[in-house]
């Protein structure tokens, strides 16, 4: 018998109920506190606050243990709470020459004015699976240096004193900076909407479009010039004021990728840049991004497009996992209605099939 | 005092009269030739009209440059008071308007003026907003095309010089062009670009 | 003062902050202003995945007020899940009066179909679009597709339809069927079987599109002109179905197959359960009525 398929509010319900049960788990272990997630997941609280455009690790660590640790999820909540909040205004652009940085490395000189400094990085760690940590042995505290930092200039800004390396690009006359979560994308895209998209891109796509850049598929020849990771400052000008109002620090990492360019006809030989910059500590996704960027840049440059990464429609159109994962997830949705019209299709097509088929055999067998 | 005169004056309760003028103008576009009735909302200094004034409070912000005409120009109170309460700036030229607001339209310059969308983006144009004593006391002009069942008739007075003959311009470039919102005293009307003058009810 | 400590439960009425509105409402008015056009506008997140509908849902929020009569279907039906959470949004966010029935809801919004009842003058029927651009699949890049819709360059649309015919000997596309709006703009009627594709022709409701991850609003205004494409020698034509509604005996409407068992037994009912269920109020039966729960 067949019953009409009722009851979706409280199937929906039940299952809401369901899911606040399987995330808060075995109710004899305690909850997790945000703080906890702030201060020992920092660096999937950064993922979310990267991805999720807003920089509140409070709220980054609220829509972890929302997810039940899926961050995908996590930045979705975090975007649908960002939007809805009030645009005050645009700050200045940031300074990271002024960072105070914590991790700062080159891998174009061996030493550099400011030095290299390691930081807190997994980089020379083996990865063997520590026990200790399971059994919340205490941790020793940093050794940290006491000595006065010395300035820090970008490795960029000491190339472009010799003129080895491309200035930092111009954008047309009268050009107001973009902001992709207020306009619709218009493709081509200038630099900085391209730099916001890929600053909130998915970290595994643009990973593997980055990869794909050095197996060939528009291979650039990159050279770390600097990483670095620390706090900057915030400034906001405001009308009424005569000089800029500090609103306060963000951490970020910032790539400054080099790469090799032969020179063109209009050119002479120098160095390119690849530039990424993203909230929190995510090197991955910096370096990442600034390899995009500069695929990205093969027309700006008038390089060949010849890869999926040099394709700004193709790359920019699926960076978004936010997108991405609604969309391929709405095929769960019912699609009945449509898939009933196709299941007449290929019902009529089928008969056509079959008759022309059995006209064929008639035809066979009187011409025998 | 220009100081107060710019400060008051604006929606009541702003979320919902800002929804109720927007359904009255959507009505309006979507069944050109019929007026839609709008409450009185707003109280502008004048010479802006309060039914103008309550269509620019619901669809001008910092992202839509604003257009007065010579008459609305004339008035500091007034482009204060659109600057305090839609935060929209003035637009230098006729082409950079998003929205145009016209006190005045029988001296108003050609509509081929104002920005008219292009090609690819013919949404990229503006919308005037007419001032009109009346819906009903002119010249009956008669509309087809879309949102029109059949013919519809409208007698909006004033209206700028050679009206027939610049709305027949205006369907010519389709996509492009200019749509115009005509606000009434007690109701508005619409003319998309889409829709079509005719010279008689035949 | 971290977000948290403040009430960050209040919302704006129906969601959408006053600027967001304002820069959806500025798009619908272009919409219908060049009917079948796609208006690029700055699609927020909202609270629901792209793909569930966020088009309609801004949309639907840009245009709603307190008096207004909220309708959601989804396959046609009210009580399918997402149908059921998007209704159930509305009432929280606009605390607006929500309704089953076609006649009585003054916004209808919809995935996948168009109700069964001729829609009147006072309604406004939304579509969640998936992809806006009908000529998407044909030329994936919109930049190229752009300039296709500013030259009215659409051969490539009937060459795709034509290679249809030759292969298979009739058009193979069943849904989200191609229509020409007003003469001008070919248009993506969302995904909607193209059973439903005459109704949108000179239909006296406002319809409007929204496709939020692809940041698109287009329009139909009442009264226009709709076209489904096709060719002299193969002339556009909807679905059939060989048997009416086995619940309601209704014929001319779009059929859901239900399957009965692992036999092969298989029933077809009402796809719009509002329209089955007033039929069925009136007393109309089908041949399987009196055995169904």
């Amino acid at each position: 018998m067949y019953v009409a398929v009722k009851g979706g509010e409280a199937a929906i319900r039940n299952a809401h109920r369901l899911l606040a049960d399987r995330r808060r788990g075995d109710r004899s272990v305690p909850a997790l506190r945000l703080d906890q997630i702030v201060e020992q997941l920092g660096l999937g609280v950064d993922r979310v606050m990267s991805e999720g455009s807003l920089y509140d690790r409070e709220l980054a660590a609220l829509a972890i243990v929302q997810a039940r640790g899926d961050l995908i999820e996590a930045i979705f909540l975090v975007r649908a709470y960002r939007t809805t909040l009030p645009r005050f205004g645009y700050t200045r652009p940031v300074d990271t020459a002024a960072m105070h940085a914590e991790r700062r490395i080159s891998a174009t000189y061996k030493d550099l004015p400011g030095g290299q400094m390691l930081g807190p990085t997994f980089d020379y760690t083996h990865r063997l699976l520590d026990p200790e940590l399971a059994t919340g042995a205490p941790v020793e505290e940093p050794e940290q240096r006491d000595i006065e930092p010395e300035a820090m200039p970008r490795v960029s800004d000491l190339l472009a004193g010799e003129d080895l390396i491309e200035s930092d690009g111009d954008l047309p006359a009268g050009h107001v900076t973009g902001d992709i979560t207020r306009e619709p994308l218009e493709f081509p895209l200038e630099r900085d909407a391209r730099l916001q998209a890929l600053s909130r891109g998915d970290e595994g796509f643009l990973l593997a479009l980055a990869y794909s850049t050095q197996r060939g598929y528009a291979r650039s020849h990159p050279f770390v010039g600097e990483i670095r990771i620390g706090e900057v400052e915030l400034e906001l000008d405001v009308p009424e004021l005569d000089f800029p109002v500090t609103l306060g620090r963000i951490r970020v990492t910032e790539c400054q990728m080099v790469n090799q360019f032969k020179g063109s006809a209009k050119q002479p030989p120098q160095f390119t840049r690849g530039y990424g910059l993203v909230f929190g500590q995510s090197e991955r996704k910096a370096m990442a991004m600034s390899l995009c960027d500069r695929a990205l840049r093969a027309r700006e440059l008038g390089e060949d497009i010849t890869a999926a990464a040099q394709d700004e429609e193709f790359v920019i159109s699926h960076s978004d996992n936010v997108q991405a994962t609604g969309f391929v997830e709405h095929l769960k949705l019912p699609h009945y209605v449509d898939f009933q019209a196709e299941l007449d299709l290929v019902r009529r097509m089928r008969a056509d099939h079959e008759a022309e088929n059995v006209t064929d055999a008639t035809t066979k067998e009187a011409a025998e | 005092m220009v100081l107060a005169e710019h400060i008051t004056g604006g929606f009541g309760d702003p979320v919902f009269n800002a929804q109720s003028v927007f359904r009255s103008v959507m009505g309006a576009i979507a069944r050109p030739g019929t007026v839609s009735p709008v409450a009185s909302l707003a109280g502008p200094p004048a010479p802006l009209s309060p039914t103008a004034a309550a269509i620019a409070l619901t669809l001008c912000d910092q992202d839509t440059p604003v257009w007065l005409d010579a008459s609305l120009r004339g008035s500091e109170a007034v482009a204060s008071w659109i600057g305090f309460h839609t935060g929209a700036p003035l637009a230098h030229t006729p082409a950079d308007a998003h929205f145009a607001l016209v006190a005045d339209p029988a001296s108003l310059m050609a509509l081929e003026n104002f920005a008219q969308g292009t090609q690819e983006y013919p949404d990229r144009s503006t919308t005037l907003v007419f001032q009109v004593a009346s819906l009903t006391a002119g010249e009956t002009l008669f509309f087809e095309g879309p949102g029109i069942e059949r013919v519809a008739t409208l007698a909006p007075t004033p209206l700028p010089r050679h009206f027939i003959e610049q709305w027949k311009q205006n369907r010519a470039r389709f996509p492009r062009g200019v749509d115009l919102i005509l606000a009434a005293g007690d109701g508005i009307a619409c003319l998309p670009r889409s829709t079509r003058i005719r010279a008689s009810e035949a | 003062m971290s977000a948290l400590d403040k009430d960050i439960a209040t919302y704006n009425f129906a969601y959408l902050d006053e600027q967001t509105k304002r820069m959806i409402r500025r798009a619908i008015l272009k919409g219908i202003a060049i009917p079948g056009y796609q208006v690029p506008f700055a699609s927020r997140e909202m609270p629901m995945p792209y793909g569930w509908g966020t088009g309609g849902v801004q949309v639907t929020a840009a245009i709603i007020g307190p008096d207004d009569v909220l309708k959601v279907i989804d396959q046609g039906a009210d009580d399918t899940t997402n149908a059921v959470s998007i209704r159930n949004f509305f009432r929280k966010v606009a605390s607006v009066e929500t309704t089953t029935e076609t006649a009585r809801a003054t916004i209808i919004q919809t995935r996948h179909r168009i109700p069964e009842l001729p829609l009147t003058a006072g309604q406004t029927l939304v579509y969640q679009v998936p992809i806006p651009e009908p000529l998407r699949f044909l030329e994936p890049r919109e930049t190229e597709t752009r300039k296709m819709h500013a030259l009215e360059e659409y051969g490539l649309m009937h060459v795709k339809l034509y290679e249809d015919i030759a292969r298979h000997g009739r058009i193979a596309t069943t849904y989200a069927y191609p229509v020409k709006v007003e003469g001008r703009y070919v248009m993506d009627p969302s995904p909607t079987p193209k059973f439903d594709n005459p109704k949108m022709h000179m239909s006296a409701a406002l319809q409007l599109f929204g496709a939020g991850r692809e940041k698109r609003i287009y329009a139909i205004p009442p009264f226009t002109e709709v076209v489904s494409l096709d060719f002299e020698d193969h002339p556009f034509e909807v679905q059939t179905f060989d048997k009416p509604c086995a619940l309601c005996a209704a014929e001319n409407v779009y059929l859901d197959e239900v399957i009965l068992d692992d036999r092969g037994g298989r029933m077809f009912v009402c796809s719009d359960t509002d329209h089955c269920e007033k039929r069925q109020a009136e007393g109309h039966r089908g041949e399987l009525a009196g055995e169904i729960a």
